[in-house]
Order: structure tokens, then C-alpha cells, then sequence
């Protein structure tokens, strides 16, 4: 399970990386990125990443 | 005409130095464990013979021995640079052991956690990937493909006949090969040499060179039917092998994992433990010390944290516990729960650094430099292949 945020700073919600709700780990947009990879095999699977807490 | 002059003592443990024809270079080959023939032009027995990467189990950055379950699925690192890869969460736990064999310190236990009968669709391996930049002199899928070796030093509970598969990227490519246990409990060496790959497409930048995958009982959909041989699919056992996985309590130790360039296998090539351990952390980092700034808010605090060494590829970012800073006066603040954000909508980060916003305080003062105490939630970053 995967979860956007919102940039602590801009309070926009991130679209360069996404958070992996088991571990808390923040994953980059990155191709040669594994964690990435796994996130992407996961979407294409019909999934879809929760949206940011509201507190944030 | 070379000169030949042998070193060490009247036992036979010395070295043999070669001065090569026409050169004033000195070439110094240490001698295999066993009968053989060593290929100079292959194997130039310079330093990072071994391809593989904590071969001998001393780097556990994420676990600190500590037996730790296989609940991940796909994946789950245990040992640095080695991860259980499963579709079935809860079947075996991994450990860093001392249980190991003359002139080893550490090994890895792999150990069933029941008896699990395996269906045909099922996987289980012991696995390291290798990057592609560090077996790209392999020459694999051309036709000078490399023969390589792999040795190692197993200890298992089961008798018989295991599997040790090699694969590509794609998982289009794989070579089985079996090796077999004769005694329980008792550690034997295990040499395996490996015709290279003249087909297939074999990466060569930061991806993934190759996947070296010890079976632990995957099913049957990944029988090879003829082993040492290399085939056009994803294989990684032989139907008669053991399944570890279906013995609840079977033990599986392994250290001295190498793999070389040539048809020989050299003894296990010793490197400084700094050394390794730069090498693991390519692909995995922890990371405490750094010093967080705030802003005007009290709720939060951001850092730019430099890598120790290059990493593969822009890191994941993860948190061991709820972090901890202070201020002067020692006053300590806590996050109500570990959390780590890369900042500017997950845009600052590369294979050098990154910047981190961390949520969930309370009170912090101001426009203030805030050093991360040590014991807090220490940063952990993951580049794995």
C-alpha cells in the first residue's frame, strides 16, 4: 500500500515520490529505483495510492 | 624468458611470483584449493576478484543479528546485499550466525518456520543481485562470453541435492546448476563452474548484471528438466532438489559465497572490512548526526543529508524510529511518530544527497539548527537492485 503527501514546505502534494505505508519509507520517482519499480508494477495491477493525511 | 621464484614456506602454503615475458611488471597468483588451471588473461587476480558482495556475512546493517522473519514479500533484505525472495510471507527467518566454517566469522542462516508444501507457482531463494557495471567484463550474451566460478561453503540440516540458479534481468535467461550436501550439519565446500552466456541480453550499467538465486523449495513451475545447461526462461531448481522450506526447522547456513572470472576457484578473497562495507553501502545506508534546521513552523524540521559514498541510484528514505533533536540547553524533542518526506515534492534527491523534511514535532523552536541526537530514529537509504 502506497500513500501521497504533501511537501511540508509548499503544502503541494509530492508527484516526484510516494510513501510506502508498511514501512513509512519515501520512495523517488526514480526508473533505476527498485522500490520504484515494485510501485509501478503495483499501479499497473489497477491500484491506486491513498491520498495525503489531511493534517498535513 | 620468465623468472620464476617461489615464496613461502616448505608446506606448500607460499605464493609463486611471475615476472611476465618482456615486462618489469610483477603479477603475484595465489594459488587455488584445488587442482587447476589458472588463465591469466581471464582471471588477472587483481583486487575484486569476487563479484559478489559480503560473500562472507560480516556486513548486517539492517539487523544487527538479529533473526528477523521474512513478512516482505519479493524481496525483503536481511544480510547486507542478500534478500529472501518469496511470495509466501512467514515460511523461513533469516539470521547472521557465528555457526561457521574455518576462517569465517559470520555466515547466513536461513531457517524453515514450518512444512510447507510448495504449489507448483511458488518461490523462495537466497538471492543477490549483481549491478551490471561490476560483471560487465563478463562479456555475457556475446560471443566471448566468460566462463565464471562460483564457490562457497554451505552447512545444512537436509542431505541431497540442492539448486543454485543464475539469471538475467529479464528472467530470460538461466543456468541451474545442483550441488549436494553429503553430511548434515557439517560444512562442505561447494565449487560450481559456469560456461558464460553467449545469448541473452546481460546488463552492464547500475541494473541488474545477474541474480544469483540458492533455492530454498520454489515450486514446480521452476524446474530446469536438464541442469548445467543454459535455457531461454526463468528457472531456478531441479524437480529432485531439496525443498528447505518443507522441513519445519531445517537449517540452511551459507558464507565464502564467490564469484570469479575463470574455471578455477581462488581461495575467498579477502577484503578490509571498510572496504566492504563501502561497497554494501552503495545500495544501503544508514545515516545519523546531521544537523536539522526549522523554519518558522514548530511542527517541523528539514536537512540536507549528503550520502557517505555514491549510491546506485536515488535513494528510498526510511526512518528506524521517531527521530530526535536538540537544542542547546538539552532540551530534546521527539516526533510523536517516526516520519521522512523527501522535500520539494520528492524532486531533491540524487545519488549524492537529499533533502528531508521530518514532520510530527511539537514545539520547535524557530529558526533554529537542531542537531539530531544519535539515539533517535537513525536514516536509513536504499538503492537495492
Amino acid at each position: 500500500m502506497y500513500k501521497q503527501y504533501k511537501d511540508a514546505m509548499t503544502g503541494e502534494v509530492a508527484d516526484k515520490a510516494i510513501i510506502r505505508t508498511t514501512d513509512g519509507a519515501c520512495i523517488p520517482f526514480d526508473p533505476m529505483n527498485s522500490d520504484y519499480a515494485e510501485y509501478l508494477k503495483w499501479l499497473a495491477e489497477g491500484n491506486e495510492p491513498l491520498p495525503p493525511d489531511s493534517q498535513e | 624468458m620468465s623468472k620464476v621464484a617461489i615464496e613461502g614456506n616448505s608446506s606448500g602454503t607460499g605464493t609463486f611470483t611471475i615476472a611476465s615475458p618482456n615486462s618489469n611488471t610483477n603479477y603475484t597468483l595465489a594459488l587455488p584449493e584445488e587442482a587447476g588451471t589458472i588463465t591469466t588473461s581471464n582471471s588477472p587476480y587483481s583486487t575484486f576478484r569476487n563479484r559478489i558482495i559480503n560473500g562472507d556475512m560480516r556486513i548486517d546493517q539492517r539487523n544487527a543479528g538479529a533473526n528477523v522473519t521474512i513478512t516482505t514479500l519479493n524481496g525483503q533484505y536481511t544480510l547486507d546485499r542478500w534478500n529472501v525472495n518469496t511470495n509466501q510471507a512467514s515460511k523461513v527467518s533469516v539470521q547472521q550466525s557465528t555457526t561457521v566454517p574455518a576462517g569465517f566469522v559470520n555466515s547466513a542462516l536461513i531457517t524453515s518456520l514450518s512444512a510447507f508444501s510448495s504449489a507448483s507457482g511458488d518461490y523462495f531463494g537466497f538471492v543477490q543481485y549483481v549491478e551490471g557495471f561490476n560483471m560487465s567484463d563478463f562479456g555475457w550474451g556475446t560471443a566471448n562470453a566468460q566462463t565464471v566460478t562460483l564457490s562457497f561453503k554451505v552447512r545444512a540440516s537436509i542431505t541431497g541435492t540442492y539448486s543454485v540458479a543464475i539469471g538475467n534481468s529479464a528472467g530470460a535467461r538461466s543456468y541451474v546448476a545442483t550441488f549436494t550436501v553429503d553430511s548434515a550439519n557439517t560444512y562442505e565446500t561447494k565449487t560450481i563452474t559456469i560456461d558464460g552466456d553467449t545469448s541473452g541480453t546481460w546488463l552492464t550499467d547500475s541494473g541488474r548484471g545477474l541474480r544469483m538465486w540458492f533455492d530454498l523449495g520454489s515450486g514446480s513451475s521452476f524446474n530446469q528438466a536438464s541442469p548445467n545447461s543454459w535455457t531461454a526462461s526463468n528457472t531456478l531448481r531441479t524437480s529432485g532438489s531439496v525443498s528447505l522450506v518443507g522441513t519445519n526447522g531445517a537449517t540452511f547456513y551459507i558464507t565464502g559465497v564467490q564469484l570469479e572470472v575463470g574455471s578455477v576457484a581462488t581461495p575467498f578473497e579477502r577484503r578490509p572490512f571498510g572496504t566492504e562495507l563501502m561497497l554494501c553501502e552503495r545500495y544501503f545506508q544508514r545515516i545519523s548526526g546531521f544537523v536539522c534546521g526549522t523554519g518558522s513552523g514548530s511542527t517541523q524540521c528539514g536537512a540536507s543529508v549528503m550520502f557517505k559514498t555514491e549510491m546506485r541510484a536515488s535513494p528510498s528514505v526510511g526512518l528506524t524510529a521517531a527521530l530526535q533533536v536538540t537544542r542547546v540547553g538539552n532540551t530534546d524533542f521527539t516526533q510523536s511518530a517516526a516520519s521522512v518526506e523527501i522535500s520539494a515534492s520528492g524532486a531533491r534527491v540524487n545519488t549524492l544527497s537529499v533533502s528531508l523534511n521530518f514532520i510530527n514535532f511539537t514545539g520547535l523552536p524557530s529558526d533554529t539548527a537542531l542537531p539530531v541526537i544519535v539515539t533517535g530514529g537513525i536514516l536509513t537509504l536504499s538503492s537495492e537492485l
